[in-house]
């Protein structure tokens, strides 16, 4: 897919700390019109720092953030009007509310009601368990409707590129394959370019047309999906941290 | 009777300030302490006007509220950006500060001493100065904020009020720019509090920084506690129930010297047992 579309969104050179700690390192990524990447890596890679640095939840303390191959100065609630959406880690719905307003939360940058509701309509289309909930608190939803909701909710602004991080934690395999089929359904059909945080190496590398592999907050590897397969790569990252799950 | 109209009109005051504040801590999750300093800018203007400049009582008022707005919006400039237990100390110093303005001020609010004979309004010729007619202002004023209060709820600014509530990271993911929806529900209710404010300076018609002091915050935030934080019903409720046991408390037969101890002893319980059994209150759908 490299080379053949045009660069969305990059993260140039980027390096962040928590505290002391240097939690990013020079890290480098970039997302295409319409692929999917993955970003691969142990506990405490960095892939979620990389994820949020690109979307301005954390701060760098060097590097940038090109969109469309201009700098921009990334800040959480003016990236959504960009047309970039972040699904947080963890299934962070707005459990006092209904799914229905969940759904609305996610239309802020669309111009006027019509377009929300002709917006959320089609993200029911693809996940239609929703539909029959539509009035239920999110907080009785089950986990993996949850993750479900939370991917809608991101889907509702009709973005261009949607960032999901861990989307697999503490769901059961089975749900795990449901919502990577998902993701490869909204990619394919609505050309949403979708980068994907993920532990769980197997189910995303099955989906993702790129993948950069992470390991102490840098990046060790950067390939097509297919090749990752056999290199060795990813046992020795993972198993020198110990983590490896498939 | 007169005194059952008396009890009516401060159910309908702290009505008020019960919905006004549920605004802010109920539906947006700010643990705000400084409600009693917005309601005391809207006695304070409202009675300095109607003394000092014999003002028309609905324009004194609307300037009251405007005053009281316009503070809430310059300070919650600064303390909107805080979070959690640090908006809380920032609205403890703002009603300090507020109170002390109003104590030391002396020249304009006359510190102690207070402002007496504030005058009743009147309205289209109709002098408010019976009771039952001011009750009937002070009924329509609550029944007014009560659907301002259930219009902002079910709006869709209500909607992202509670999503910040909930988690205002996550919001700000949504492109919601967290800080101003905070700046705006605060002054909202600040300026809904000196609506309250400028019915008390006038139905009591005599005001004294002792009004308006953090004990006073405390009170109205206890209110919406019991009502219920996040419910409008609740915020109605839970002021009439307080207003009731302190009054009722009058009829407990304990010697005067100790009557009023023994009230703030009976509220302070009273406090404490619905935070061991009941934290959400009587119709809260969200606890602190």
């Amino acid at each position: 897919m490299t080379g053949m579309n045009e660069i969305l969104l990059a993260l140039q050179n980027a390096s962040v700390q928590y505290g002391g700690v240097r939690a990013l390192e020079n890290v480098t990524t970039q997302i295409d019109e319409g692929e999917i990447v993955a970003l691969m890596g142990p506990n405490g890679a960095g892939k979620s720092t990389a994820l949020k640095a690109l979307f301005g939840i954390v701060p760098m303390t060097e590097g940038r953030v090109l969109w469309h191959g201009k700098k921009i100065i990334p800040v959480p609630y003016e990236m959504s009007a960009r047309g970039i959406t972040f699904v947080p880690q963890g299934r962070q719905v707005f459990k006092s509310l209904t799914v229905y307003e969940n759904l609305e939360l996610g239309g802020y940058s669309l111009p006027n009601r019509r377009d929300l509701k002709n917006n959320i309509e089609s993200v029911l289309q693809f996940f239609p368990g929703l539909k029959p909930k539509l009035g239920v608190k999110a907080g009785v939803l089950s986990g993996g409707q949850q993750q479900m909701l939370t991917i809608g909710r991101g889907l509702v602004a009709d973005p261009k590129v949607l960032l999901l991080d861990e989307p697999s934690l503490g769901l059961s395999p089975k749900i795990v394959q449901e919502v990577f089929e998902k993701v490869r359904e909204i990619n394919l059909s609505r050309k949403i370019a979708v980068v994907i945080v993920e532990h769980s190496v197997k189910s995303v590398l099955s989906i993702a047309h790129r993948a950069y592999l992470m390991s102490h907050g840098k990046v060790i590897a950067s390939r097509n999906a297919g090749e990752f397969e056999g290199s060795g790569e990813l046992e020795q990252a993972f198993l020198a941290s110990g983590t490896m799950r498939r | 009777m007169e005194y059952l109209i008396h009890i009516a009109v401060l159910v309908c005051l702290y009505g008020i300030l019960g919905l006004s504040l549920n605004l802010v801590v109920g539906e947006t999750g700010l643990i705000s302490v400084a409600h009693a300093g917005f309601y005391g800018i809207g006695a304070y203007v409202t009675a300095l006007l109607l003394v000092g400049l014999g003002m028309n009582f609905f324009l004194a008022m609307a300037l009251g509220i405007i005053a009281s707005g316009l503070v809430a919006l310059l300070i919650s400039g600064v303390i909107s950006r805080l979070r959690g237990v640090y908006f809380l100390f920032g609205t403890i110093g703002l009603n300090i500060i507020a109170w002390s303005i109003f104590l030391n001020w002396q020249s304009v609010t006359r510190g102690p001493l207070g402002i007496p004979s504030i005058p009743r309004p009147g309205i289209w010729g109709l002098d408010l100065y019976q009771n039952l007619q001011f009750l009937f202002l002070a009924a329509a004023s609550l029944a007014i904020v009560y659907f301002i209060s259930v219009f902002i709820k079910k709006s869709s600014f209500g909607r992202v009020l509670n999503s910040i509530r909930e988690d205002e990271e996550a919001t700000q993911i949504f492109g919601y720019a967290t800080s101003y929806y905070k700046l705006a529900i605060f002054t909202i209710g600040a300026m809904l509090a000196a609506l309250a404010g400028a019915l008390f300076a006038t139905y009591i018609t005599y005001i004294d920084p002792s009004s308006f002091t953090i004990n006073e915050s405390i009170f109205i935030f206890s209110t919406i506690v019991l009502g219920g934080l996040g419910s409008s019903r609740g915020a109605v409720l839970g002021p009439l129930l307080l207003v009731f046991l302190f009054e009722g408390f009058r009829f407990a037969g304990f010697p005067s010297e100790i009557a009023a101890q023994m009230r703030m002893l009976a509220y302070g319980f009273a406090l404490v047992l619905l935070m061991l059994y009941r934290p959400k209150g009587i119709w809260g759908t969200f606890r602190i």
